[in-house]
């Protein structure tokens, strides 16, 4: 019984001096694979076609390199963790409302010396995106996506309600708000159907700007928050939501919807419109192509379109091991040929499975025009003209500047309009919070 | 007593003694035993705590230079109103979720102790939601838990009851989570409150039974001493895990595709990440941690002082 007991024991013993010898191999692994042959990657896993194929271009102009890309989108705890560790990756793929933040506290590289040796034409890609991750003055990313917001309308809804497309006009905030009465429904005190969806808080700062307000300055350093004109916005946009059952009713039928199936909110006829990006037309015309839609332009109160965009981009962390494979990959991954070859490829792959194809909106305008040229066939008319208004609205695009407390900011800002939603301060009151949270952040986060 | 403390060892002596121990054969195999469990403790929990007060004193942000900033960690927290508010959110939740845990794990348990063969199914039935991720149970809250379409509320209907709306109204959120991770998460005390159901001696309700005691004091008078030690247990594990409530809460409220939380729904935990992982401030964050084990520790030393009076150990009291 001794016996048994003291070879139990050494097993035990064993385990854990095996336990810290394959931490150790773990450790050591982990630091050998970073040779100049590997471009370790964060935030890019396997992806849909558009970004395998694109991967596979990339991938050949690397000339051998082995490319790591672990599983997942990008995570600012396990960035920070490898940063910590003193294995940063290589590269990473991230929002690109991040960049600016990262690159105020010194953890991406300036790709000034990038985009001159690999002679990267930074004039293909779109200004707003190109502002996004550009912090004083230095640029620290390559845009890739380019998230563009139109005013998604549900025909059905209008004709049931006897209501005109004019109705839904951002420019003339009355005669939205009699619409919206209009459009929604209710049964026995419930909602059953939201005639417009404002999207607060997440496009707040479409509704500030087509109130003739940016929230935050271009050089990112001061927030406009608490303007009388960010106010009066949010005040709108939250008497929009009141008009149409209140936030409570509102929000619990809008949990309901089946955002992604077949019997969506706009097949199922439960909206009348509400902005909202580009790419779901795309999952509109896989999961229900024969419904009744409009785009509109999201227009200023002076009757301008605007576009708030929003997207990703790539950025080479500080204390990567092969910058310059990470450069060659950002440049092979953004390039016109390759987001032409990218969205060719799921042309075909969508005329394969007879599934309608909506396009790509990228980061590279250059190769938006010739993706929209030579790949785009004729869905049917609703979708068709969904495709034109938003590309049409690229134009008028605005972006959230590059701040070394964006995510504060955000946070700031994103808070204050659901205190003001959940009916527990004013709009007044909640941006002016919110206004004093950013200061506060910005300054600490540039002392 | 006072033989008591004559006859206690000193800490030179004992300090003598357990060196002395490593004499024996049996101590190294002891510790042999131990190792897996003391390098998992060093590595993964003693040394980063360590590190975590060191950092508390910092500013230390990952990226940029760390310089010591004394107590100020510790001083912003002080006057940060959103430290308040999360500490009053979570002692709310905590206080309201705990109970409620206990007296439903207590009885399910008392009804599966009465059921014969089929408790094992019911015993499994009740355990499997305890492997559902926290994630899946802060979306499943939503559903549930709506205000107009929910289960819940549907089911209140019925008997002419209309629900609050859980998700939105402030007033209810807290409510809401209790009840539902609560609930949920159940299974696991099910199974000890039954253990310990099933141990208490039958001749124990058998004299009370000829002492003319009626069910209800059987139940007070046998059965809750019994198995006191049990619910202490329970008490002071939920007590313990609801302080440090995250991966529900943050999922029904604070993620990225659901950015609703408001003050209401703010959790301590919450807070701590946020000032970690999107804020990047780790010195604050680590400093909230402390006061965090600080309060969860105070909290479980007062219920270990306060079950003196109110468990039983059976064999360890004459």
């Amino acid at each position: 019984m001794q016996g048994w007991r003291r070879s139990l024991a050494f097993a035990s013993l064993i385990a854990a001096l095996g336990v810290l010898a394959f931490a150790a191999t773990l450790a050591s692994a982990h630091s050998t694979t970073k040779k100049d042959g590997t471009l370790n990657i964060m935030g890019f896993g396997k992806g849909d076609d558009v970004a395998e194929s694109r991967a596979a271009i990339a991938t050949a102009a690397l000339n051998g390199t082995t490319v790591n890309r672990p599983s997942g989108g990008f995570n600012d705890q396990q960035f920070l963790a490898a940063v910590a560790s003193g294995n940063p990756p290589d590269l990473v793929y991230l929002d690109r409302q991040k960049v600016g933040t990262y690159a105020a506290k010194g953890a991406f590289l300036p790709l000034t010396s990038c985009i001159s040796s690999q002679k990267i034409n930074t004039k293909q890609y779109r200004i707003p995106a190109m502002n996004e991750i550009t912090y004083k003055g230095k640029i620290y990313g390559i845009p890739e996506f380019y998230d563009v917001r139109t005013i998604l309308v549900d025909n059905n809804v209008l004709d049931m309600a006897g209501v005109k497309l004019s109705g839904l006009d951002t420019s003339n905030w009355p005669k939205l708000l009699a619409t919206a009465k209009k459009l929604v429904k209710f049964d026995n005190g419930k909602v059953t159907r939201i005639g417009f969806d404002p999207k607060i808080p997440e496009f707040f700062p479409l509704w500030a700007k087509a109130n003739g307000v940016d929230i935050l300055s271009k050089d990112g350093l001061h927030p406009h928050l608490n303007d009388p004109r960010a106010v009066a916005a949010l005040a709108y946009a939250v008497s929009l939501v009141n008009a149409q059952g209140g936030w409570d009713k509102f929000k619990s039928f809008r949990d309901t919807w089946d955002f992604f199936g077949s019997n969506n909110e706009i097949a199922a006829d439960q909206v009348g419109a509400f902005p909202m990006e580009q790419w779901y037309y795309n999952v509109l015309a896989g999961s229900s192509p024969k419904v009744h839609i409009t785009a509109l332009q999201f227009r200023n109160k002076k009757r301008q379109p605007i576009n708030y965009e929003t997207g990703s981009a790539w950025a080479i962390p500080k204390g990567s091991k092969n910058p310059t494979a990470a450069c060659t990959w950002m440049k092979a991954m953004t390039s016109t040929s390759t987001w032409l070859a990218a969205a060719k490829n799921r042309a075909s792959i969508r005329k394969a499975k007879n599934q309608p194809y909506t396009g790509i909106s990228t980061g590279n305008a250059v190769a938006d025009k010739a993706i929209y040229a030579q790949t785009y066939s004729s869905i049917n008319p609703y979708f068709d003209e969904a495709v034109k208004k938003v590309l049409d609205v690229q134009r008028f695009s605005f972006n959230i500047p590059a701040s070394p407390a964006s995510a504060e900011f955000k946070q700031a800002w994103n808070d204050a309009i659901t205190r003001v939603l959940a009916g527990q301060q004013t709009p007044k009151q909640a941006l002016d919070q919110a206004q004093q949270e950013s200061i506060a952040a910005i300054k600490a986060a540039t002392k | 007593m006072a033989t008591a403390t004559a006859t206690r060892p000193g800490p030179r002596l004992r300090a003598r003694r357990w060196f002395a121990g490593f004499a024996s054969r049996d101590t190294w195999a002891a510790y042999a035993f131990l190792s897996p469990w003391l390098f998992g403790f060093v590595v993964f929990t003693a040394g980063p705590m360590i590190a975590s007060l060191i950092i508390s004193f910092t500013d230390y942000s990952v990226i940029q230079t760390t310089h010591n900033v004394g107590w100020a960690n510790y001083h912003t927290l002080y006057h940060d109103p959103y430290v308040r508010t999360a500490l009053r959110n979570t002692f709310v939740f905590t206080l309201l979720s705990v109970p409620a845990h206990v007296i439903i794990a207590l009885g399910l348990a008392a009804i599966l102790a009465r059921v014969g063969r089929a408790a094992g199914i019911f015993r499994t039935i009740f355990y499997l939601p305890v492997m559902t991720p926290g994630v899946a149970i802060g979306i499943l809250y939503l559903l549930i838990f709506n205000g107009s379409y929910g289960v819940l509320n549907n089911g209140l209907g019925y008997i002419g009851i209309t629900g609050p709306f859980w998700t939105t109204d402030p007033n209810w959120v807290k409510p809401g989570l209790a009840l539902m991770i609560s609930v949920w998460a159940v299974g696991a005390s099910v199974v000890i409150f039954l253990a310990a159901l099933v141990g208490v001696p039958r001749h124990l309700y058998e004299a009370a039974e000829m002492d003319g005691a009626s069910s209800w004091r059987r139940f007070r008078d046998v059965t809750l001493p019994m198995i006191s030690p049990s619910i202490f247990f329970v008490v002071v594990i939920n007590t313990i895990s609801g302080l440090q409530t995250f991966d529900q809460v943050y999922t029904a409220f604070f993620n990225q595709s659901t950015p609703y939380g408001t003050n209401a729904s703010l959790m301590y935990a919450i807070y701590i990440f946020q000032q970690a992982f999107t804020f990047f401030k780790f010195g604050y964050a680590s400093a909230l941690a402390w006061i965090l084990f600080a309060i969860i520790g105070a909290i479980t030393a007062l219920q270990i002082i306060v079950s003196r009076r109110f468990v039983y150990y059976e064999g360890e009291r004459s």
